[in-house]
């Protein structure tokens, strides 16, 4: 059992309040249009927040998974323009493998897929990697190697997600790493992946939350036949859905937290709850995205209202860190290799406490 | 609209201690038991299989000593729930007594009633049926028509109730009726709870209604002149509603409302085999990402019960997720495997017909989709 800890606590009425005061309809707008939103950050970083997960003595806050799951929720229930989860999940890599963890936005790189680390230095191309411009340093993980690298020693080309945020091309020609670490890990996947993807699932729960809340609001507003279009059984249906996928996306996200903090060394078994966060939440997303923009008719669908501020995020989310066939077809091999009398057990045993 | 969270829960090590002890115990009295009969688990029965859980002490396990209760915990009891329908155990004689007229009867029961009928419930010998719907009252059902008036020394009821699971084996039917008049400016006034013994009382006639899976499971009943005494009420009378709808929160947040199918996806696990290709695998891991979430939310429920909170909107939430999980998944089996099933083929064949056709009634029983809907959309201010 756990409860609600006091770090986390303090932690989610900090981003909770912190992000709604600050990111306005026009710092995401400007977002968009390329501004970076410094501000922003800043107050972020001034509060504590972008390195929970970094030992104290690297300098982050030593909080756990389950605590940091409110900063990553709220991050998507405001839909944060800034590298927050990234940071986040950079930090604690770096804190596994002993590396001091710099200051200000980390661009998080998924997989290593085409990265080949010799000699010291990096090569390779990463694509969409999440505001590498912005960053000071990116973050890669490779075959359990970890390097920091100085943002000035590679190429950027920028590109954009569907939602407007940076997703850049990143071109390493033996760039030279900051710092590198071995992470003491035993996993199966690439250790950036699934923590992007846990990251992603945390985000999708807080932005589907935040679809569901606008559009009951939006019901209980609108009037047509003389009513609140709340008033019908259709939309009450579909939002009722959308509610429910939404409740399950955030706790599939939650538990997947909490599997990271049992994990020890040892993530091969956190990378079966994070795989279900992630398709489940990309699942509800296509519900919940659905009943959203259908509750809020033509209104929805202009640049002016903010809806789409997080619909637009929850598209390209589903798609990043590994889509819903990657993450399933991982569960599905491992369920398929184990064998149906070891479905139920294993999975008792996974999420035994 | 209320903050809807599942924080989540997990097993403390007594009940994961009591896990083991189940599944020896499984193993020892469902050994061979054909897949087809695990499909059916919780609308299979088996009296001498009750019997055996009500001597491990496996029914009635929150109730109160006192009464033959096991005074344990509400997850442990969820260990012994989920671990009976993952392996398809035939528990459906005692499962509603189990799950909601015990607790009725300790809730709004008198003493008398509770010393009366709990310990054999406990013990796996007495089962119950729930007599809700009639002909003319489904979804509605506060439009009920059934009617129990006072005699000298106890209660005349006239009237018919339909789709009363297991009417036919139970010994005894909570039923819900009305005592007075409906008053059209509360519709939900006048309406009482009568335990209804069905062995004994004269007037009560039992038909069987074959459903469309070949099974005879739910039945109707009628009522003509069917005397019961005066201790026969449950609870107040005019107070039915409310008791009621205290009933049907137990019924809609176990582990039942997500392990209906669970059959089915074992034996296509089994029937896909390692070597799948990717959208196999895929689609075998969509269905075990869903399993393993909505296990946590209904765990989740588990330590909100042992906290005393009453969950209704989580619990009609989870209905909602489960029962679509459940209901869909004939569907997905049939994406993935691709078979017409014969009902004289394997395991996997066999198990596939049933819950095909079996799985239509998931979104009814225990409140249709709609009405489960309707709870959420309450809960999220809408209505
Ligand atoms: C296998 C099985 C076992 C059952 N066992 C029992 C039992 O043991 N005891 C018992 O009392 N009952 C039992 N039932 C009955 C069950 O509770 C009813 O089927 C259920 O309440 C729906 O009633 P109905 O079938 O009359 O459908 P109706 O209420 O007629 O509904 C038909 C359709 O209309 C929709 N609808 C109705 N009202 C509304 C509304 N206000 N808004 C939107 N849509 C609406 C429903 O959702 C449904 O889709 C059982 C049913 C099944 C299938």
């Amino acid at each position: 059992m756990t409860g609600t800890s006091e770090m986390a606590n303090i932690l989610a009425e900090a981003a909770g309040r912190l992000l709604e005061d600050h990111v306005t309809r026009g710092v995401l707008g400007a977002a968009e249009d390329g501004t970076w939103p410094s501000d922003l950050w800043q107050v972020l970083e001034d509060n504590g927040l972008t390195q929970p997960l970094a030992p104290e003595d690297r300098g982050g806050r030593g909080a756990s998974f389950a605590d940091a799951f409110v900063i990553a929720f709220a991050a998507g229930r405001r839909r944060a323009p800034v590298p927050l989860v990234e940071t986040m999940a950079a930090g604690w890599l770096l804190g596994r493998a002993g590396i001091e963890v710099p200051a200000g936005p980390l661009a998080l790189i998924d997989g290593g897929g085409d990265l080949t680390f010799k000699d010291g230095a990096l090569s390779g191309v990463a694509e969409g990697v999440p505001w590498a411009a912005q960053a000071g340093h990116l973050v890669a993980e490779i075959d359990g190697t970890v390097a920091l690298i100085p943002t000035d020693a590679v190429t950027i080309t920028p590109d954009r997600n569907m939602a407007g945020e940076p997703r850049d091309t990143v071109t390493f020609a033996k760039a030279k790493p900051s710092g590198t670490g071995t992470l003491d890990l035993t996993a199966t996947l690439p250790v950036a992946r699934t923590l992007g993807a846990l990251m992603r699932a945390a985000q999708m729960a807080g932005a589907m939350e935040g679809a569901v809340t606008l559009a009951v609001q939006h019901a209980g507003d609108r009037e047509q036949f003389g009513r609140p279009i709340a008033k019908f059984q259709a939309i009450q249906q579909m939002l009722a859905r959308a509610a429910a996928r939404a409740a399950q996306a955030r706790s599939a996200a939650e538990t997947a937290f909490l599997a990271l903090d049992r994990a020890g060394d040892d993530l091969t078994d956190a990378e079966w709850d994070v795989a279900a966060a992630k398709v489940v939440a990309g699942e509800a997303a296509e519900i919940v995205y659905d009943a959203a923009h259908q509750t809020h008719g033509a209104i929805g669908f202009t640049y002016e209202h903010e809806l789409h501020f997080t619909t637009r995020r929850l598209w390209a989310w589903r798609g990043e860190f590994g889509a819903e066939t990657f993450w399933a077809q991982d569960i599905g091999r491992r369920v398929l290799a184990r064998g149906a009398d070891n479905l139920w057990p294993d999975l008792t045993a996974r999420q035994m406490g | 609209m209320e903050d809807i969270r599942f924080t989540p829960g997990l097993l403390p090590p007594e009940a994961e201690a009591l896990r083991a002890e189940v599944r020896t115990f499984i193993a020892d009295h469902l050994k061979g038991y054909p897949g087809v009969k695990r499909a059916k688990s919780w609308s299979g029965a088996d009296p001498e299989f009750s019997k055996a859980m009500g001597a491990r002490g496996w029914i009635g396990m929150t109730w109160p000593t006192e009464y033959g209760g096991g005074g344990r915990s509400f997850l442990e009891r969820y260990v012994v729930l989920e671990e009976m329908l993952a392996a398809g155990a035939p528990v459906s004689a005692h499962w509603v007594a189990d799950r909601q007229s015990g607790p009725l009867l300790l809730k709004f029961g008198t003493e008398d009633q509770r010393r009366k009928y709990i310990p054999a419930i406990t013990r796996g010998e007495s089962y119950f049926c729930i007599g809700m719907s009639e002909p003319n009252s489904g979804s509605d059902l506060a439009s009920i028509r059934t009617r129990a008036e006072k005699t000298a020394d106890g209660w005349r009821i006239n009237g018919q109730k339909i789709w009363t699971s297991k009417a036919h084996t139970a010994h005894h039917m909570i039923a819900l009726v009305r005592t007075r008049p409906q008053d059209p400016k509360d519709r939900h006034a006048g309406l009482s709870q009568f335990l209804i013994d069905m062995k004994e009382t004269k007037g009560v006639t039992i038909r069987p209604i074959r459903n469309m899976a070949g099974e005879q499971m739910f039945n109707e009943v009628f009522f003509e002149d069917a005397e019961v005494p005066a201790d026969a009420l449950v609870g107040t009378e005019g107070g039915g509603w409310g008791q009621v709808t205290t009933e049907l929160a137990f019924e809609r947040s176990g582990p039942e409302r997500y392990l209906s199918s669970y059959q089915l996806l074992f034996e296509l696990v089994r029937e896909i085999g390692a070597d799948a290709g990717p959208a196999e695998a895929a689609g075998i891991g969509r269905l075990a990402a869903h399993l393993s979430t909505l296990r946590q939310m209904s765990i989740s429920i588990a330590t909100m019960l042992e906290r005393g909170e009453t969950p209704n909107l989580a619990a009609a939430i989870v209905k909602e997720l489960g029962v679509a999980y459940e209901q869909d998944m004939p569907g997905k089996a049939h994406d993935i495997a691709g078979i017409s099933p014969r009902t004289g083929g394997g395991d996997f064949d066999q198990v596939m017909a049933y819950m095909t056709m079996a799985a239509r009634s998931f979104s009814l029983r225990g409140g249709t989709r709609e009405i489960m809907r309707g709870i959420i959309a309450r809960g999220l201010g809408l209505r």
